[in-house]
């Protein structure tokens, strides 16, 4: 029999009503399986960390609630395991929001395991590091570091499924991890059977964005029609004792799953398809072979795997100044001659209002933007009506608040003192986050997961089982 | 009635099209680092993709956005190749200016690459 896998979110800030057809499928289904919420982002770590500093009782996912309540009891009544990176940067409250919410539907009894070891903030500093091979920026300070997580891999989640646990939460883990740790101990494949191993993580890899394998992020109208994309239903993975896998997603749900949503998905943020790095094994995609079986339903074959790379990648966040962005549309007759010249004052008005070392750039949105370059090389050479709809966008970037609340200020001040017609400005500006790449020695990285005890008091604690 | 033209329309051996009448493609990102995965809709055509999408063009296509290098990897098995290219988002999702930092757009601006279908 065929071990489902489910997901329930791709991202944070996904859809917060996808799991619930996911849920019912597998109930219908009377299957082992497990839901997986992937929620976790090198950015939402970072805003997590942060949010932390200012409230200890933050730093979890904030939609935590809203993604588990609708699904919580279902899966707790009928063995369906819930694993998340949704703890962010602090899984213990996320724990014990779970076990409030789990009390409240009924179920005090649930058994939520955490995952520990993968902050290695404290020790970042003395530890052995490599830079990632297309890592460009240098080791942060101190004072600037912000968080530091290594990307774990799916033993110490394995282990709280021993710990017989209904719910894993953890921080931060590679993506695919999260698929792999429920087949692992399912089908209690070794963990050097590689290529089991890598069919299991490309399972994970597959549903790891949700709907992006099943019609979402697809859909080009004439060309690639989705049907439903309103009502998208997100992946389920059916995975077997030999490590064969199909993709298919709920009844009566929207989008498709076929051999061109199953392909793009694939190699979505692989490099070099024969050597796909994880922690747990070095995936060969090179023979992969694609075949739809069925409507909704595709086989993926040919997955080879290789032993784990020596080190595991961390992600490092930290301080990076400030950023800012502000926005004026102009429409009708002339409009792209005005936005022109509304981008020509801000430019000259720039020079003597701001810092040299100010990093901006300029976009009218209508005739070029997300292409170009941030010199606006392709704006120059473009062509675009006169008359239309267009919006002159600025964006800046310095280590100093000031500075970049002074550029946007000026786009700002367009609206009485710039080109005729001006409307619609919007004007925002916040910290900046930088994360950099950075690879740890296996053997400095310590995983494993303890059950957690949630407290009436509020007072958290968790009994640690150190890993074998 | 005005209707923009969204249909895929037939493709003739040696007229110029652009890339999208042939194939679809998918960005992904890592730092600074973007892939883009491109498959043929018809597997007749891969070999098209593989004469003439070549790493020089592609590495031009982005040049003006300071990319650096360009790998392709070839996956015949997908009548796909995956394209991996260096340095090319400005800062990446944390650090650019760019209203996209992660490059998601950047999958069409590939498709908007002319090919002679053979």
């Amino acid at each position: 029999m065929s071990f489902l896998l489910g997901s329930g979110a791709g991202f944070s800030g996904d859809r917060t009503d996808a799991a619930v057809a996911v849920v019912a499928e597998l109930i219908k289904r009377q299957q082992p399986s497990a839901l997986v919420f992937e929620t976790l982002g090198e950015r939402t770590l970072a805003a997590a960390h942060r949010a932390m500093r200012d409230d200890p009782e933050s730093g979890f996912e904030p939609l935590l609630d809203e993604l588990l309540a609708p699904v919580l009891r279902d899966c707790l009544d009928h063995g369906i395991k819930i694993l998340g990176n949704f703890g962010a940067a602090n899984p213990g409250g996320a724990c014990q929001v779970i076990a409030e919410l789990a009390t409240q539907l009924g179920r005090a009894d649930v058994r939520i395991a955490q995952v520990h070891g993968d902050d290695i903030r404290q020790q970042l500093h003395s530890l052995d590091l490599q830079r990632w091979e297309a890592e460009r920026l240098d080791m942060p300070s101190d004072d600037a570091l912000i968080s530091a997580n290594v990307y774990l891999g799916a033993k110490a989640l394995a282990e709280a499924l021993a710990m017989q646990a209904d719910v894993v939460v953890t921080g931060r883990v590679a993506d695919p991890a999260l698929f792999l740790a429920p087949l692992m101990h399912h089908f209690d494949w070794r963990w050097d059977d590689w290529d089991r191993l890598a069919c299991g993580m490309m399972a994970g890899h597959l549903a790891e964005c949700g709907a992006q394998v099943s019609g979402g992020y697809f859909a080009d109208p004439g060309f690639k029609d989705v049907p439903g994309l309103a009502t998208v239903g997100y992946p389920i993975i059916e995975v077997e004792q030999d490590g064969s896998l199909i993709i298919t997603k709920p009844a009566n749900t929207g989008g498709c799953v076929t051999e061109q949503t199953v392909k793009e998905q694939l190699l979505y943020e692989v490099h070099d398809p024969a050597n796909y790095l994880t922690p747990d094994v070095t995936v060969d995609l090179s023979h992969a072979e694609v075949r739809q079986l069925a409507p909704n339903r595709v086989a993926v074959t040919g997955i080879r795997g290789k032993p784990a790379p020596e080190r595991l990648k961390t992600t490092v966040c930290y301080e990076g100044g400030w950023q800012g962005e502000a926005e004026i549309s102009y429409a009708g007759p002339n409009a792209l001659a005005r936005a022109q010249l509304a981008a020509q004052v801000l430019r000259e008005r720039l020079v003597f209002r701001a810092p040299a070392e100010l990093r901006t750039r300029l976009d009218i949105i209508g005739l070029t933007s997300v292409f170009d370059s941030d010199s606006g090389e392709l704006q120059r050479s473009a062509s675009a009506p006169a008359n239309g709809d267009y919006r002159l966008r600025l964006a800046a970037e310095h280590s100093e608040r000031r500075w970049v609340a002074r550029a946007t200020q000026e786009l700002l001040a367009l609206y009485c003192a710039g080109p005729a017609g001006g409307g619609g400005v919007r004007r925002q500006f916040q910290r900046r986050v930088f994360t950099a790449s950075y690879l740890v020695k296996r053997s400095d990285v310590h995983a494993h997961a303890s059950l957690f005890e949630s407290s009436p008091l509020g007072e958290r604690r968790s009994e640690r089982y150190v890993a074998s | 009635m005005l209707q923009a033209e969204h249909t895929q329309t037939p493709v003739h051996p040696h007229s110029p099209v652009t890339l999208h009448q042939l194939a679809h493609a998918r960005a992904g990102d890592k730092g600074e680092r973007l892939n883009l995965a491109l498959f043929a809709y018809d597997p007749d055509h891969y070999t098209t993709l593989l004469e003439q999408v070549t790493e020089e063009r592609v590495l031009a296509l982005f040049a003006h956005r300071g990319a650096s290098r360009v790998r392709r990897y070839p996956l015949p098995n997908l009548a796909g190749m995956n394209f991996v290219i260096d340095d090319v988002l400005q800062g990446g999702v944390n650090g650019a200016l760019n209203l996209d930092g992660h490059g998601k757009t950047l999958s069409f601006l590939l498709l908007n690459m002319e090919v002679n279908p053979s």
